[in-house]
């Protein structure tokens, strides 16, 4: 059993590892690393190493689920045995079941899910190992993820949290942060069109310091949704210079 | 999870929502109305029934002796269940709880654990080894939207109505003795929801506005007005001035509400 | 009222395009008086429309669309075909039979079974129903020789070139016999696997560097230099 430290920002307004309280950690994004799926992106950010795999949009099993005017899209958010200090038990908890479900429905509002009526696209997140955030660095990838697909979206979908730490309002929680702090508020977020497409808060905040937190997650969104875009650039832009 | 609402009817709710009221009379920021009835399973230690409209839950509270967790070796442990009730909709299936029960319950939880409704440091018994167990469950009986709100003020309200055995340890055994106590509770967070139809905001949606509403947004708010859960849920999306509105709309309904409540 | 991009500039999805008096062409949406991408492409503008050619799309069934497809199953009336795309294509047996179908009677699984690859049409396609097919015009049927490979759907027009200009190049080039499915999946039929091989190895030149300039010219000299050093091949 660790312990718990007294302050979670020092005197010197830096928190435990270092960063200043609207500073991201380091990020590593990456589009089109698994063959087999139809689409594929793979995160790194802080210490979490998540891989997402998308397959479709292709005709939906069992056949009932499908839906007669649109596509549906199913997501599945899976943390790997090793993914946490205790092994965790690869069945899937009730927490993995409600972030499927807050996940996809972060992802619906950037798809045009009614261009292809009667098929189902699947989602599928693995964590590979979590250190806070997991929902958010999942949708970041699995945003890009939906563009290598090829499937027409309005906007990528990018997600980041803030939340309260000791007394003040901090971008990017990480694992000791969240279990140890006030309050964290993710955010996904389709910067295009200003649209917010997944916001959770648990702990306690006035509605200043809310307000607050989802300005500094919008801001850590913007910064991480450039990221996106370079990632998807850097897979798709091929031998540059060609002789004549 | 709907069941068939056809496309004139949709149009209908969305027009005259966008009017300013809604088909069953009420404005856009009026809650139906609630009854709340506590104490009606003897056999629990807590419990209570709401009908908030039509829509009828059934929050029943038992306590029994368990396990701390490792990471709070001296409080008490708090776990919502939520059962989707086959009867209470043509939609629900039965069987083991699927993502809408997990959800619902979970935001339940998040609004009682956050603004710590209980206290659960007044929930140990012996310290590291045996703590009391809360547990809320939450059935739903019958469905006519807005099962967040109505769930969470059921649980609440089976809360303030539960009594917890007086006990005694002998010999390492937890020995149940005459008497109760209430269960000690430091807040009373109320839930208020608020859909989104279009670009105009509705608090308490019915279910057929759940059928027509392209997202939700739920905030729990405690005494102070401060806000200790947030769930965003459905297939659109805000935007950031709305949520701030939200926020607005859902701190004016809890204060009403509390003050109506008496909480 | 502007355009926001450079020609044939990278875009990826959301990307703002253009604003005000613009038409969203292909791969493009509007939203309040702006044109922005729907997927990662190459971005260009002709008289006032806004077309984003998609670097990565899947193929959607088009009535008349050429396709190459392998059988799934062979069903009561008819089989099912894989076109690789995302809905499932069906070709009735009426449609192969020159005489009337008696379910009793005829064995469908001798015309065709699982695995094997045709070339067909694409006969009807709405938003309710799966695609169907049909064989019964000449040159349409079972496939029984050749390779068989896939490229992006999107890139099949530059591998035909202008006015056929590429593909008839590279079929004179390595003596092949090439079926360009609209839906990706090409068929390179040549008289020996090393012409085949490459005749695939340019197609998938074309595919890597469609969006450059002087593509023709660069493939012609790729295969010229490549018939004439047999032993250093490339991969």
């Amino acid at each position: 059993m660790n312990e718990k430290p007294e302050k979670l920002i020092d005197k010197k307004g830096l928190r435990l590892d270092g960063r200043k309280i609207d500073e991201l950690r380091p990020l590593k994004l990456e589009v089109g690393v698994l063959p087999n799926a139809d689409g594929s992106a793979y995160i790194e950010h802080g210490k979490n190493k998540i891989l997402v795999g998308v397959f479709g949009p292709r005709e939906m099993h069992p056949k009932h689920l499908s839906m007669a005017d649109r596509m549906v899209i199913r997501c599945r958010y899976h943390m790997a045995s090793f993914s946490v200090p205790e092994r965790k038990s690869p069945a899937p908890s009730r927490r993995e079941v409600e972030l499927g479900k807050v996940i996809r429905e972060s992802l619906e509002p950037s798809v045009f899910n009614d261009l292809y009526p009667r098929t189902g696209v699947d989602v599928f997140i693995e964590v590979l190992q979590a250190d806070g955030g997991t929902r958010c660095a999942s949708i970041t990838a699995a945003s890009l993820a939906l563009a290598d697909a090829g499937i027409p979206m309005r906007d990528l979908v990018v997600a980041c949290a803030a939340g309260k730490v000791d007394d003040q309002v901090v971008l990017d929680l990480m694992d000791e942060e969240d279990k140890l702090g006030v309050a964290d508020v993710p955010v996904a977020y389709m910067p295009s069109l200003n649209a917010i497409t997944l916001l959770q808060m648990d702990g306690i905040l006035t509605p200043e310091e809310l307000e607050k937190a989802i300005n500094m997650a919008m801001d850590g969104c913007k910064k991480i949704y450039a990221m996106q875009k370079e990632a998807l650039k850097t897979k798709y832009m091929t031998v540059k210079e060609v002789e004549e | 999870m709907s069941s068939l609402i056809t496309r004139v009817r949709k149009l209908q709710i969305a027009q005259t929502i966008e009017k300013g009221t809604r088909l069953d009379g009420r404005g856009l920021m009026d809650t139906r109305e609630i009854k709340i009835e506590q104490g009606l399973i003897q056999k629990a230690e807590g419990s209570a029934r709401i009908l908030l409209g039509k829509t009828q839950i059934v929050v029943g509270v038992k306590i029994q002796a368990g396990e701390p967790f490792p990471d709070t070796p001296n409080e008490g442990v708090q776990t919502v269940n939520a059962e989707l009730v086959p009867l209470a909709s043509p939609t629900f299936e039965p069987g083991p709880p699927d993502e809408n029960s997990i959800e619902l319950a979970r935001i339940v939880d998040r609004g009682i654990r956050e603004s710590k409704a209980i206290d659960t440091a007044k929930l140990c018994i012996e310290p590291g080894k045996k703590v009391f167990v809360v547990f809320i469950d939450v059935y739903v009986l019958n469905h006519d939207g807005n099962l967040i709100d109505a769930a969470a003020l059921a649980a609440m309200a089976a809360l303030l109505n539960t009594k917890m055995p007086n006990y005694e340890i002998e010999e390492g055994e937890v020995k149940i003795k005459q008497g109760y106590t209430q269960l000690p509770l430091k807040s009373h967070p109320i839930t208020v929801t608020i859909g989104k139809i279009g670009n105009t905001l509705i608090v308490d949606p019915i279910l057929e506005e759940e059928q027509v509403m392209d997202a939700r947004i739920t905030m729990a708010i405690n005494e102070e007005g401060n806000i200790c859960a947030i769930q965003k849920g459905g297939s659109g999306y805000f935007t950031p001035q709305q949520i701030v509105e939200a926020s607005k709309i859902a701190q004016e309904k809890a204060a009403e509400l509390r003050k109506k409540l008496d909480w | 009222m502007p355009t926001f991009f450079e020609k044939k500039q990278l875009v990826t999805p959301g990307e703002l395009l253009a604003e005000g008096d613009y038409l969203p062409g292909d791969n493009t949406y509007l939203e309040e008086n702006k044109v922005y991408a729907q997927r990662i492409g190459l971005v260009d503008c002709e008289n006032k429309r806004v077309n984003v050619v998609a670097l990565r799309a899947f193929y959607v069934p088009k009535v008349g669309d050429l396709v190459i497809g392998a059988v799934i199953e062979v069903g009561f009336n008819g089989w099912t075909v894989d076109v690789k795309s995302p809905y499932t294509a069906l070709l009735r047996a009426s449609d192969v039979l020159s005489r009337p179908f008696k379910p009793q009677n005829d064995e469908l699984s001798q015309v065709l079974s699982a695995g094997d690859l045709i070339v067909a049409k694409i006969a009807s396609y709405d938003r309710a129903h799966d695609p169907q097919l049909t064989v019964s015009e000449p040159g349409l049927g079972k496939i029984t020789r050749g390779q068989i490979m896939r490229v992006t759907p999107t890139k099949i027009p530059r591998v035909i070139g202008k006015k056929g200009s590429m593909i008839s190049m590279i079929k004179q080039e390595t003596n092949c016999q090439i079926i360009l499915g609209l839906n990706g999946v090409i068929l390179v039929t040549g008289k020996s696997p090393e012409d085949e091989e490459l005749a695939i190895t340019a197609i998938r030149k074309i595919e890597e560097e469609s969006h450059t300039t002087g593509l023709t010219d660069r493939i012609t000299q790729f295969l010229k230099e490549q018939k004439v050093k047999p032993e250093e091949k490339v991969e």
